[in-house]
């Protein structure tokens, strides 16, 4: 059975083209994917992002709790009110169960955003956990979340913001948020812009959608969203990592929380594999000949082993196809991949490929 | 709902058929196949003077979403290949039936033609 997000008919009404995504009737495009891809690059895009699971947490124990659950260490944030910290979430093997982002609001409350692909999972696996620390598990379905992403995001943001939040967002720093009212404000996003994450109550979602558009912000689909994120080097859980991918063979060894002795789930496989030394890694890829890279395709290291393309697509920022791949430890500079039977040349370069409007990888 | 010209043939595969004039017939995708798709960034065209059969996969159109391989809806010789597509493969998607004409074949043999749907038809077959 298919939900829809209180946005459902703004979709439709400002022409959407509606695909079901993790059982969500979500707008894949408005129109053109590539225009929308530009648009988030070079002025400001909104994205409805309701579909994602918002999870209060709330105890005296729940900064403990954070520690055990998080491969990532919420310790550097508790310093700063409203700091955002992105992690994993693993298994006792070590797997990924999901990728989250948490906010520090106090000492006994943390808001939690994870994907909506994951939720039951997310929330049967944190409420267990949760059990001996004493935290409850709270989740806000009464939430609606708007992404509002660019150069020129925060500026049109901003114009259109209630009066009791304008202050408060104008002065976030990057990866903060903080709450408004019932509304809560994130200088956060998955598109390696500018801007902010909105959650509001869904009551006035409609209304906020028209007054961005309004000031400028057109609605972009889950299209551009993939090529966005793909183009900042931002995983995508399910594609890029799952419960049997370790975070290490994922790009994310740099969201582990290691240094010191802190007991997390998964920490005793992580360290396994630290030294024994990972098989794998995770690298970008710009093909040097015509054509789209795309998930599943081979990579041939010669000499060396093989690899598969996680997630690829065409680069509206560069004009090629790029892509996100998971190859032998002992890389070449130059790799072969198998394209529908025909072998073709990529270069392997360091994610990200695009940051703030800016390629950030040569061609 | 899509625009499908009434002069022109369709596979189900989604190839439109337009006979030239000159005896030969251009091929492109429909309208529709070009939604599906979305926005096209790629175009590998057949080589000139190959000859394929009817049914067999000829070029591949590739969008940011999907590869989707092109069948020859009658056999036959390759005789042009539309040039812009190289540089400017977009115009598949503004102008699927007219600039985004993607190949030229020389028939081997006409009566395949009436084995191809007719608008009506074509219609019908999305529809379902």
């Amino acid at each position: 059975m298919s939900q829809q997000t209180i946005l459902y008919d703004k979709h439709v009404q400002y022409g959407a083209k509606i695909v079901d995504f993790a059982g969500w009737q979500m707008p894949i495009n408005y129109g053109s994917q590539m225009e929308e891809h530009k648009q988030v690059r070079t002025d400001a895009g909104m994205f409805d992002v309701s579909h994602m699971v918002v999870l209060d947490l709330e105890g005296d124990n729940v900064i403990d709790f954070l520690k055990k659950l998080l491969a990532n260490d919420v310790s550097k944030v508790t310093n700063s009110a409203g700091k955002a910290l992105y992690s994993c979430m693993l298994n006792e093997r070590g797997g990924v169960i999901d990728d989250l982002i948490v906010y520090y609001l106090n000492d006994q409350w943390f808001r939690m955003v994870v994907n909506a692909a994951t939720r039951d999972k997310d929330i049967a696996w944190i409420s267990e956990q949760a059990k001996g620390f004493g935290v409850t598990v709270k989740e806000g379905t009464t939430l609606a979340m708007i992404a509002v992403q660019g150069p020129n995001a925060i500026q049109k943001a901003l114009s259109v913001l209630p009066e009791s939040c304008k202050s408060i967002a104008s002065e976030l720093k990057r990866f903060v948020g903080q709450p408004c009212g019932d509304w809560f404000v994130g200088r956060t996003g998955y598109t390696g812009e500018d801007g902010f994450e909105i959650m509001l109550p869904e009551t006035e979602a409609a209304d906020l959608w028209d007054q961005l558009a309004q000031a400028g912000v057109k609605p972009i689909g889950l299209g551009a969203r993939d090529t966005l994120r793909l183009e900042a080097g931002m995983n995508l859980y399910g594609t890029d990592m799952d419960e049997d991918t370790s975070p290490l063979q994922a790009g994310l060894g740099w969201t582990l929380a290691m240094n010191d002795q802190r007991d997390f789930i998964g920490r005793e496989a992580l360290q396994a594999e630290k030294t024994a030394g990972p098989a794998m890694k995770f690298v970008g890829l710009v093909l040097q000949a015509k054509g789209v890279l795309r998930g599943h395709q081979k990579v041939l290291v010669e000499g060396i082993g093989e690899g598969e393309i996680t997630s690829g697509t065409f680069s509206p920022s560069m004009g090629v196809a790029i892509a996100m791949a998971r190859v032998p430890a002992q890389t070449a500079e130059l790799v072969q991949i198998d394209m529908r039977g025909k072998l073709v040349d990529a270069k392997v370069v360091k994610l990200p490929f695009v940051r703030d409007g800016q390629v950030c990888v040569e061609i | 709902m899509s625009n499908i010209p009434e002069e022109m043939r369709y596979t189900s595969s989604h190839e439109w058929v337009r006979m030239n004039d000159d005896g030969t017939v251009s091929v492109g995708i429909t309208e529709h196949a070009q939604e599906l798709l979305g926005d096209i960034v790629f175009v590998e065209t057949p080589e000139i003077e190959t000859e394929f059969t009817a049914g067999e996969a000829c070029c591949v159109v590739e969008s940011v979403k999907a590869a989707s391989d092109i069948y020859m809806p009658i056999s036959g010789e390759i005789v042009d290949a539309n040039p812009a597509l190289t540089d400017t493969p977009e115009i598949i998607n503004s102008s699927p039936y007219d600039d985004g004409w993607i190949f030229k074949i020389n028939p081997a043999n006409e009566d395949e033609l009436e084995g191809l749907m007719d608008a009506q038809a074509y219609e019908d077959s999305i529809e379902e």
